[in-house]
């Protein structure tokens, strides 16, 4: 069935993956709620076909943003351009944009069908071809024999298939999605998110997907951009933001980080020497962007650290080394976190995987020596 | 609960977050709008311009003066009236809060089965025609009524006692009993959204039962209170189907006194002087419930 | 009635009982004695009146020394009162009826905008029912002398429209406020131009609640005396016909009537309780 609408809608479908015009463009877009600033001068570019996330903590504005794409708001300043066309201050009722609510939203009084068939009837799609679509969009989201019950005979996950289904078979070019998953248990979130990130290449059109779930982000994006107090600390690819983290807040806010205070002493070009208080010189990637020069902040995810005892050789020529003692064990399944006090009283935390049961335990007040590759440790200016 | 918090920035974004465009508002706020000042604000504000008119043989002559506020401030009766009328307002606002609050409390924490069925039988005499409850009054404690023909069934009186009608007492049962759902209603509500929890919390830290009522019960239940007391304060204050049929020939009350003027004695000016007093006591009421959040939350 | 459940009729669960404020079960047993014997109070003129519209004695009296349905058929001849009851219900009809239109009109404004003097309007709306009826009647009256129209059936629903409004007004704020926002949002969205959203949605969603508040509406203004005595052309409604009796004297066949408008109200609260449950379990 997803083949079906698939190839109703060649052009977009065929339109090659993020080519052509963008699918969205901000430009410079500000929105005040009275006096207080919600988003701050984004710009943005939305290439067609994307999965474009847009995550951050509750307040960064992400929804504001997506509410001024959907057309719920207008933009205190700045431009929105959709499919080529400027916005302006155009209703949503006419914008070429479909949005997946945060708890759905579906009408209540309404059967599922009525629900999907909504949008078609309002373009003046005839029945005929409204019954068709509608029975197709629910399948398309593996939802078939529902269309007589009412929203709330459904369970959350089911009403999130409807919702989807009503929105998408109106062939939006873009669709936007404001937390959709967020009312399901962590399973149903997990299937809902591979099946997002299908029906997106499926469907072709343009997703722009608002959460504050770095997971989820990161298993869904094509891009993602990091929002922070109204603005957008990073945009890149789910590897470039988690790899190469290029503010405090970003690493931060994704994963998990140790962050270590650095003087820089020098540079060779490929890396760049920093002095650790109280362990030495450590040699790191060099930052993006910023020179490296005065105190900066080092940033190493525990899971790029390793315990020197694990690994097979002795010495890794060029890493990093660090010796600190065993503070604290915490178990976590796949892994388990081991927290060092290093000598200059900083804290580390290093992720070493579970492998098989038992292996090389270590006690608590151990002096344990670990090793990372520089290009692991970014330096960061704040 | 208590909405005297300034605004949560869940209501800015709430506030923030409505119709963006205002063309709508043209096509729906002309009509109530208008309705409300030609029909109410412009009648009110024409009352009180009345006030400040005379009454000469019965026409009423429509040139400024002060003597209706001058005979109001300095004759005995008017001032007697209206200060037995607002201690009798404020008198029967205590006893409807001392027995609706247990009822209330009662409905909204302990009852549990058919809790809607009883609720809606509380506020079902709200809706049933208040002159018949004013009336059955009447018949009971009239001279030859059912409580005088009980007792003297029973024995306990050897003839019909006069003193349970047209009085001060006759009166204050009849608008406790009439007015009581007003009081019911609110209190309930604020006693139902309470969250047991909060009872429950403070006996866990000790407080006894009468400082768990006074520390978190009726500080959280005051908007209920002080809604429920306007509504019952306001009816008792400007009634005058009571004091007619039950009260005595020394029981006048303002309400009373505002209908004779406009009725028999013809005064209109005098009238709208004396409704002046109510405006004000009521107005007075208003601006203390609104200041602990509890307008809107009347029960009719 | 505090019963054993330990779950509430609305699902949510209660903790176990701990007595009144607390304490122990004897707490507990006083409150619903006390709960039960306001709860009298409240009934008792209601069933004296009831149950003495059966009763054969001329005057209300005890012992009740016999039964009869006269006074019914009394009623059933008397033909100032049908002619009363049906200037009442068209009152009551019509009132609600521009109470409605109006109320749901400036609920929709209140939910939807933010406007200078929104909470005055509000305030206005509600002050009808808030001040003493008796202002409302005596403004009125002399706002239409001063205006010079003569007092009718219309002065009586002009009068009657206005603290009408508050109740349509209060029951249809209410249910908008349970609506989701996005809601009408997702409309939008849909492609549905403002007047459609409100047809298809919004208006299906809030109909039981502006119902609710029609019938409501309707009940007060049946029973409505205050502002009515001072606004009433030639023809009495029921009310002030009952009112006009009452001051000549008692008779059983009032009585007789009485239980008949207490039936009445009792079907229209009964009806506008379950319209306000569809409306809260959305339709």
């Amino acid at each position: 069935m997803a083949q079906a609408l698939m190839t109703e809608t060649p052009v977009r479908a065929d339109a090659g993956r993020f080519g052509g015009t963008p699918s969205i463009e901000l430009r410079d877009v500000s929105k005040f709620f009275g006096q207080v600033p919600a988003v701050s001068g984004i710009s943005l570019e939305v290439r067609q076909g994307e999965f474009l996330t847009l995550l951050g903590p509750s307040g960064c504005g992400k929804t504001t943003t997506l509410r001024m794409i959907g057309g719920f708001e207008l933009p205190s300043a700045g431009e929105i351009v959709i499919e080529g066309e400027a916005m302006g201050d155009r209703p949503p009722y006419r914008r070429p944009v479909n949005t997946v609510f945060q708890n759905y939203a579906l009408f209540p009084h309404m059967t599922v069908g009525q629900n999907v068939s909504y949008g078609l009837e309002m373009t003046g799609v005839p029945k005929p071809e409204r019954q068709r679509r509608v029975a197709e969009a629910l399948d398309m989201v593996r939802l078939p024999h529902v269309e007589n019950r009412k929203p709330a005979e459904l369970s959350g996950g089911q009403q999130q298939r409807v919702a989807l289904a009503r929105a998408l078979v109106n062939r939006p070019a873009v669709l936007l999605l404001d937390e959709p998953l967020g009312a399901l248990d962590l399973k149903l979130r997990k299937t809902m998110q591979l099946e997002l990130k299908q029906l997106n290449r499926e469907v072709g059109a343009t997703f722009v997907y608002v959460t504050h779930d770095q997971e989820e982000a990161l298993t869904m994006s094509d891009r993602i951009a990091v929002m922070n107090e109204g603005r957008i600390l990073q945009l890149g690819t789910p590897g470039d933001i988690y790899e190469r983290p290029r503010t405090r807040f970003v690493a931060d806010f994704i994963g998990q980080t140790n962050f270590l205070e650095v003087e820089v002493i020098g540079s060779d070009g490929a890396a760049v020497e920093v002095d650790l208080p109280g362990s030495g010189p450590l040699r790191a990637r060099p930052p993006e962007g910023v020179p490296a020069q005065g105190t900066m902040t080092l940033a190493v995810r525990p899971e790029k650290i390793s315990l020197m005892a694990d690994l097979p050789g002795s010495e890794i020529p060029g890493w990093d080394r660090l010796s600190g003692r065993l503070e604290e064990i915490i178990y976590v399944g796949t892994y388990t976190q081991y927290v060092l006090r290093l000598p200059g009283g900083q804290e580390l935390a290093v992720h070493r995987q579970n492998r098989a049961v038992g292996e090389g335990e270590h006690p608590m007040g151990e002096t344990l020596t670990v090793v990372f590759n520089p290009q692991s440790a970014a330096l960061l200016a704040d | 609960m208590a909405s005297i918090a300034a605004p949560t920035s869940e209501q800015t974004i709430a506030a923030a977050r409505s119709e963006r465009r205002p063309g709508g508002l043209w096509l729906l706020l002309p009509g109530p709008l208008g309705w409300m000042v030609f029909f109410y604000l412009v009648p009110l504000v024409i009352l009180l311009v009345h006030a400040f008119w005379s009454v000469d043989y019965l026409t009423i002559q429509r040139t400024f003066t002060l003597e209706n506020f001058r005979t109001l401030l300095t004759n005995d009766l008017y001032l007697r009236v209206l200060g037995r009328t607002a201690a009798m307002a404020a008198v029967v606002t205590l006893a409807d809060l001392c027995l609706a609050f247990p009822l209330a409390y009662f409905l909204a924490k302990r009852v549990t089965k058919h809790r809607e069925l009883l609720l809606l039988l509380v506020i079902f005499p709200l809706w049933s025609s208040y002159l018949i409850r004013v009336f059955a009054w009447k018949t009971i404690l009239g001279t030859n009524g059912i409580l005088n023909s009980f007792l003297l069934t029973v024995g306990v009186i050897d003839q019909p006692a006069t003193a349970f009608l047209y009085s001060k007492t006759a009166m204050f049962l009849t608008f406790s009993q009439v007015w009581l759902p007003f009081m019911i209603l609110p209190l309930f509500t604020v006693l139902d959204r309470l969250p047991n929890s909060f009872i429950e919390a403070a006996s866990d830290l000790g407080a006894n039962p009468w400082r768990t009522f006074r520390s978190v019960i009726l500080p959280l239940s005051l908007p209920g209170i002080l809604a429920g007391s306007l509504s019952v304060f306001s009816l008792t204050l400007g009634d005058y189907i009571t004091p007619t049929l039950l009260g005595g020939p020394g029981d006048q009350m303002i309400g009373r006194l505002v209908a004779d003027n406009f009725g028999m004695s013809n005064n209109w000016p005098l009238g709208a002087t004396l409704v002046v007093p109510i405006l004000v006591l009521v107005s007075l009421f208003i601006a203390v419930a609104n200041r602990f959040g509890a307008l809107g939350r009347t029960a009719a | 009635m505090s019963s054993a459940l330990p779950v509430s009729v609305d699902g949510r669960p209660r903790p176990a009982r701990r007595g009144l404020l607390g304490r122990s079960g004897a707490g507990d047993r006083a409150l619903a004695l006390v709960s039960l014997l306001v709860f009298l109070f409240l009934y008792l003129p209601l069933v004296v009146v009831v149950v003495y519209s059966f009763s054969a004695a001329e005057i209300a009296v005890w012992p009740i020394e016999g039964w009869t349905l006269d006074w019914y058929r009394e009623l059933s001849r008397d033909k100032e009162i049908h002619e009363a009851l049906q200037l009442s219900v068209i009152i009551g009809v019509v009132s609600a009826s521009i109470a409605v239109v109006l109320g749901t009109l400036a609920a929709l404004a209140i939910d939807r905008y933010e406007f200078p003097g929104k909470a005055a309007l509000r305030f206005a709306v509600v002050l009808p029912i808030t001040l003493p009826g008796i202002v409302t009647g005596v403004a009125m009256l002399s706002f239409f002398s001063v205006l010079t129209w003569p007092m009718s059936r219309w002065t009586l629903i002009i009068g009657h429209t206005t603290f009408c409004i508050a109740l349509v007004l209060n029951t249809v704020v209410a249910r908008l406020g349970q609506l989701p926002r996005n809601i009408s949002e997702a409309s939008a969205d849909l492609g549905a131009p403002p007047w459609r959203t409100f047809w298809r949605v919004t208006f299906p969603l809030i109909r039981p609640a502006i119902l609710a508040g029609a019938v409501l509406a309707f009940t007060l203004s049946f029973d409505e005396v205050i502002v009515s005595f001072f606004l009433q052309g030639r023809e009495p409604t029921l009310p002030l016909l009952i009112w006009g009796r009452l001051r000549i004297g008692l008779s059983p066949e009032i009585n007789a009537t009485a239980t008949v408008i207490v039936l009445v109200s009792l079907a229209a609260v009964l009806v506008s309780n379950r319209l306000s449950k569809q409306a809260t379990l959305g339709g």
